[in-house]
């Protein structure tokens, strides 16, 4: 009787294998190929190292070497520079310095400047653009107020020295019972004074905060991807949009809709700007700016025309994490001066699937969108349809252009960086 | 080819027909099962947005419901975070999740009971019942 039972058991595990074996050949040939993302036709993509961590964003020395900011410490740090000494495409961590975790990286005049969650540092280079001393970086920002959500800080230069600084808003939508079901939102969102929107400070002046610092534009919620557009010197920023319409107001929103709104918007950044948050959020299916239901919206009533709109507005909640405009000359020319634009991924759009995962582009003319927004890189997640976040395996984060005119994407899931290239 | 197939779709038939015999001969479970039922809904239209279909939660967020000592630990605490909200970060595995929960006080004692009894009966938990005496007793003391 053991007998028969184990030999039911061997086929029945044989049979199963051959099954499974049948069924992955092809995928996993396939998924070999351009470190597993699909890319339009001359694109190229490789991993050029695996497992560093949580990494965030990143920025390219002139020699092709990369910095890395980790949102969680390794042995410690949470800075990291990566080298291909061998030039065999495939870098090593060189050294690990900076004893804080955050997003913000950015190189710019011979500094390296990079974000804790409440600081903004930076660190002198060398010629070679390595940091002369690590352990003693010059503290550029302090004491910028983090809540328990959209606490980083992302950080970008413009051509004149000074550094601005998103600071996310610790809140949804400025409701009382911040997501409770009906809460009311507060009114004249007093978390706007400090939060919620973009700070400008020098890039050369130590010690920065809130009292020498400038609010450059405000009603952003949160804003993770940045980069200034030097065709028409203008900063450009990626917003999150607000999540919870349909839980905080079924009511009013099924949650299809809730899954679709509202837009992730890119807006082009003057001083002074107000991009409306949280008394309205953007309608990409109505192309209206509409007022939150917590300051009396009904999902209809338009807000106020002094905000500002977008310049691209993308489906809702797929968590643009990094912009990158490309001027570089390896792509083809549609991609000169275009945006590159990395989506970590959706979490609140269940019970739908969820979206982002992958990064997109939009082609620019003289700092205007010229056409609409494409896939570029996908299949981040490694699955046909991610249902929960915690099922994708890469979420893409950081965007940065190399010297030779490739583009790099980190992964703060499996702490991937992915290198893009293009060859005819 | 065949006689592989039939063996198989035996052994599946097998486990079939016994769980079918439990279900029907325990008649205890007729109330769990449509706890179960009950607190689906309660946990779709409420939990699932931020905690996720399949209770995984959301890295660096939304904290993951799967095999926690916050689910299967003390069942005051537990019904606290539902009646109460959580303001503070939590850490599981090493890992930090930390957007705020707001309060979902408005359900009922058995919709919290209902909820909290599909949780820790979903998503790989097996935890025991929740009662809707529990969640007044807890209710009441404040």
């Amino acid at each position: 009787m053991k007998n028969k039972v184990s030999i039911i058991i061997s086929i029945g595990v044989a049979f199963l294998l051959i099954v499974c074996y049948a069924f992955t050949l092809k995928p996993i040939k396939k998924s070999m190929e351009n470190a597993s993302l699909t890319l339009p036709s001359g694109f190229h993509a490789s991993k050029i190292i695996e497992t560093i961590g949580k990494a965030r964003h990143i920025a390219v020395t002139k020699n092709g070497e990369v910095y890395i900011k980790l949102s969680r410490l390794v042995k410690g740090k949470g800075i990291l520079l990566l080298t291909d000494d061998n030039k065999d495409g495939t870098y090593e961590v060189k050294s690990s310095f900076g004893d804080y975790k955050g997003t913000g990286i950015y190189l710019k005049g011979g500094y390296l400047y990079a974000s804790s969650d409440n600081e903004v540092f930076r660190y002198k280079l060398d010629t070679q653009e390595h940091v002369i001393d690590p352990e003693h970086p010059e503290k550029v920002v302090v004491a910028l107020l983090a809540g328990k959500q959209h606490e980083t800080k992302s950080i970008v230069l413009d051509e004149s020295n000074n550094i601005y600084v998103n600071i996310g808003v610790s809140s949804n939508s400025c409701q009382e019972n911040d997501r409770g079901l009906h809460s009311p939102g507060m009114p004249g969102c007093p978390l706007l004074d400090s939060m919620g929107g973009i700070w400008k400070f020098k890039a050369d002046e130590l010690n920065q905060s809130y009292h020498n610092g400038e609010r450059y534009a405000t009603g952003l919620r949160n804003v993770v991807g940045l980069d200034w557009n030097h065709q028409n010197n203008t900063l450009f920023v990626m917003q999150h949009g607000r999540d919870n319409l349909h839980s905080a107001w079924p009511e009013l929103y099924t949650d299809q809709q809730s899954a679709e709104l509202p837009a992730e918007c890119m807006y082009m950044v003057k001083k002074g700007d107000n991009a409306g948050w949280p008394y309205i959020y953007y309608d990409h299916l109505q192309h209206k700016k509409i007022v939150a239901p917590e300051y009396g919206g009904d999902g209809k009533k338009e807000g106020s025309k002094d905000f500002i709109d977008p310049v691209v507005a993308f489906p809702g909640h797929m968590a643009p994490n990094g912009l990158l405009f490309y001027t570089g000359n390896m792509f083809p020319d549609k991609y000169k001066n275009g945006a590159f634009v990395a989506f970590h991924g959706s979490w609140n759009r269940s019970p739908e699937p969820q979206e982002g995962y992958f990064v997109a582009f939009v082609p620019f003319k003289d700092g205007k969108p010229s056409g609409d927004w494409e896939p570029f890189a996908k299949g981040f997640a490694g699955v046909e349809e991610v249902m929960s976040p915690g099922q994708a395996q890469h979420r893409p984060c950081g965007l940065a252009q190399g010297p030779d005119g490739s583009i790099f994407v980190t992964d703060d899931v499996k702490g991937a960086v992915y290198k893009i290239t293009y060859s005819k | 080819m065949k006689k592989i197939i039939s063996i198989m779709l035996f052994i599946i038939g097998m486990g079939y027909h016994a769980s079918a015999q439990t279900k029907s001969t325990n008649t205890s479970s007729t109330s769990f099962q449509s706890s179960l039922i009950r607190g689906k809904v309660i946990y779709t239209q409420y939990c699932m947005p931020c905690h996720q279909v399949d209770g995984s939660g959301v890295m660096n967020m939304n904290p993951p419901l799967i095999k926690t000592t916050y689910v299967l630990g003390n069942q005051t605490e537990l019904i606290n975070i539902l009646l109460k909200g959580m303001k503070k970060g939590v850490v599981i595995d090493d890992e930090e999740y930390s957007n705020p929960m707001p309060a979902v006080n408005f359900l009922s004692d058995l919709q919290v009971a209902d909820v909290l009894t599909y949780v820790r009966n979903s998503f790989g938990n097996k935890g025991s019942v929740i009662t809707p005496a529990q969640v007044k007793l807890v209710r009441a003391k404040k």
